[in-house]
């Protein structure tokens, strides 16, 4: 069941200047969150940040009720949810969103390009409780859009591609040596710009593997109520927030 | 408790806030937020005769206190509703009504007549307004003669309270309200979208995939209001007004204005309660007042 929910800021961490976490804490005990789902936060008293803001859940605490979201500052609202202090409310609707799809067996390559890196915390616990092995390959332009890479760890093998070279290997991502073993993996999933995850979902494709993947479209509710964040499927058009935002590459129309 | 009912044609309306179509799903997707319930009626997405996938995404810019759609009617078909959704909420104790859309005179009517076998569906609110499809939509809502020509073929086959709703994308919003009360309608609803546009200066392109859209959210709450208001001094039959509407307040200005009823849009995203708080406000605002029927409400505007 979805909620709206008046939280509070526990705190947030700054990974960089560009990048943080914000913890919130929620009024009651946490609803069921699945690897995948996000929540629309609502950014209160700015004329320019009129519609809520999703964010996908990075982690979660039931002993605590406490929900993390990773935030990369890209506009008025991501900046100004950056200057929130503890105790301040935060106005959250959520869990939103379907779920990434666990195999019956690994191992499996997590993907993450840029800021794609936020639904796999979620994602790799609940693939370590099923005994499933997890391999990272994560991109970014430099070393500062390599974040989170310590906890990543904590669940299988990470690797690094950098487009300058200032950490892992130079390149991006699909240029990877990974892809060499992709025979290896079962499932892929990927999460980070379009381009990207079209070109990991044609890798996929032509080695015949299962590949999710989670997307980002521009939404005005995130509940299923408005169409705006309509991706196109072989069945028909259909919602990111609600259908999605994981998706399977073979559902989608892309030209892989 | 003040009386917050009101009469709109033959629908008794349990309070003044409706939800506006294309921002309220069918209903459903706000189930988990509040008790359906304890609203007036549900104007649910826009139907066609025949399933639409509606335009390409991108489909939606943000603007300063507003945004910018273009959904362009995306919906399974009347059909598909009647046979899929209305079951689901027929028994709802709010009054479900389908704003009806078609490209010619004949889809409008295909689609009315479909909608008049419904039990449950007290009243249809006929769209001659949405500015994101080629055909049809607005080009019907935007010249006397046309609108009266599909509302009269509508009426012709509608038992029900047939309310039409009104584009401001018009000169005279006035004249177009004036035809379609000739032509029979019960009611008007406005306003549907504005047409507009937004632009990404750093790609040099626009930002939906249709170049314009319809906005909607406070931006237009001002035009909304003086159309509701030259609206209601023009014609007889009630108006339900809407643009913009995010609290009671708001709702208090547009009933003044001279709207009997309201419908809530772009707030449903943003709190998708705020139609329940909009109720509570409007009761609170009575009491304060002192006011004992919204009635005395409808068009009070003191202008003195
Ligand atoms: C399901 C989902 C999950 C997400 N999860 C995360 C997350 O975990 N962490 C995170 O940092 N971000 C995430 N995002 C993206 C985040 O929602 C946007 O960065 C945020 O809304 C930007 O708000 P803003 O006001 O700062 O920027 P704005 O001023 O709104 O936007 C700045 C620029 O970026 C563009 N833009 C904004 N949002 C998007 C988008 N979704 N797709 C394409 N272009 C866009 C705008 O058009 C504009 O040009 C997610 C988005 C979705 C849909
Ligand atoms: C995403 C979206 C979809 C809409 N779809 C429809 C529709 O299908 N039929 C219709 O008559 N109006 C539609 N509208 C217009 C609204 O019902 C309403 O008239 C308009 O948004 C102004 O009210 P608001 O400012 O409160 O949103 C839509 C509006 C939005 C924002
Ligand atoms: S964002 Fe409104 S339906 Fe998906």
């Amino acid at each position: 069941m979805k909620k709206v929910s008046d939280c509070t800021v526990n705190q947030i961490i700054w990974l960089n200047e560009n990048n943080f976490l914000l913890e919130l804490i929620a009024p009651d005990s946490l609803p069921d969150i699945r690897p995948g789902n996000f929540a629309e936060l609502r950014i209160d008293d700015s004329r320019d940040v009129f519609l809520r803001r999703p964010f996908t859940i990075l982690e979660t605490d039931k002993t605590n009720n406490t929900i993390r979201f990773f935030i990369k500052i890209i506009g008025a609202g991501t900046r100004k949810l950056g200057t929130l202090s503890e105790g301040d409310q935060v106005n959250m609707i959520f869990p939103l969103g379907n779920s990434f799809s666990i195999p019956v067996k690994g191992p499996v390559l997590i993907v993450g390009g840029g800021s794609g890196i936020a639904p796999f915390i979620l994602l790799a616990k609940e693939l370590q409780n099923q005994g499933i092995p997890i391999t990272f390959l994560f991109g970014g332009r430099t070393h500062q859009e390599i974040l989170l890479i310590d906890q990543y760890k904590a669940f299988g093998e990470v690797f690094i591609t950098t487009e300058d070279g200032s950490a892992g290997e130079k390149g991006v991502v699909t240029q990877h040596s990974v892809f060499n073993k992709i025979a290896n993996y079962n499932m892929i999933y990927a999460c980070g710009p379009e381009p990207m995850m079209k070109a990991i979902g044609n890798i996929a494709h032509h080695h015949n593997k299962s590949c999710e993947v989670s997307l980002e479209n521009m939404m005005a509710c995130g509940f299923g109520a408005c169409l705006c964040c309509i991706v196109e499927t072989k069945s028909g058009n259909q919602r990111v927030c609600t259908e999605g935002p994981v998706f399977n590459i073979n559902d989608l129309t892309w030209q892989i | 408790m003040a009386d917050l009912s009101v009469k709109i044609g033959d629908l008794q309306l349990k309070n003044p806030v409706m939800t506006a179509s294309g921002t309220f799903g069918f209903g459903e997707e706000f189930a988990d937020f509040i008790d359906l319930n304890r609203l007036a009626g549900i104007v649910v997405k826009g139907l066609t005769p025949k399933l639409r996938e509606g335009n390409p995404y991108p489909r939606m810019a943000e603007t300063a206190s507003g945004m910018l759609n273009t959904v362009g009617l995306q919906n399974r078909g009347v059909d598909y509703f009647i046979n899929h959704i209305y079951p689901r909420i027929k028994d709802l104790d709010t009054h479900i009504i389908v704003n009806v859309n078609g490209s010619t005179v004949e889809e409008y009517i295909e689609v009315t007549k479909k909608i008049n076998k419904l039990a449950n569906v007290p009243a249809m609110e006929l769209n001659i307004s949405c500015p994101n499809v080629k055909e049809g939509g607005m080009a019907f809502g935007v010249s006397c003669p046309s609108a009266m020509a599909v509302t009269k073929a509508v009426r012709e086959v509608y038992d029900r309270t047939l309310i039409v709703k009104l584009s401001p994308n018009v000169t005279a919003i006035d004249d177009i309200a004036i035809a379609v009360e000739e032509a029979g309608a019960d009611a008007v609803s406005l306003v549907n979208t504005f047409l507009g546009m937004a632009i990404d200066a750093e790609k040099q392109k626009p930002i939906l995939s249709t170049i314009t859209g319809g906005l909607s959210g406070p931006a237009i709450k001002p035009i909304a209001l003086r159309m509701v208001w030259q609206v209601s001094q023009a014609v007889e039959i009630p108006v339900i007004g809407m643009g913009g509407i995010m609290d009671a307040t708001d709702a208090i200005e547009f009933i003044l204005a001279g709207a009997s009823a309201i419908q809530v849009g772009t707030a449903n995203f943003i709190d998708p309660q705020v139609s329940v708080k909009i109720i509570e406000g409007i009761d609170e605002y009575l009491e304060q007042h002192d006011i004992d029927s919204i009635a005395e409400l409808v068009g009070a505007l003191n202008i003195d």
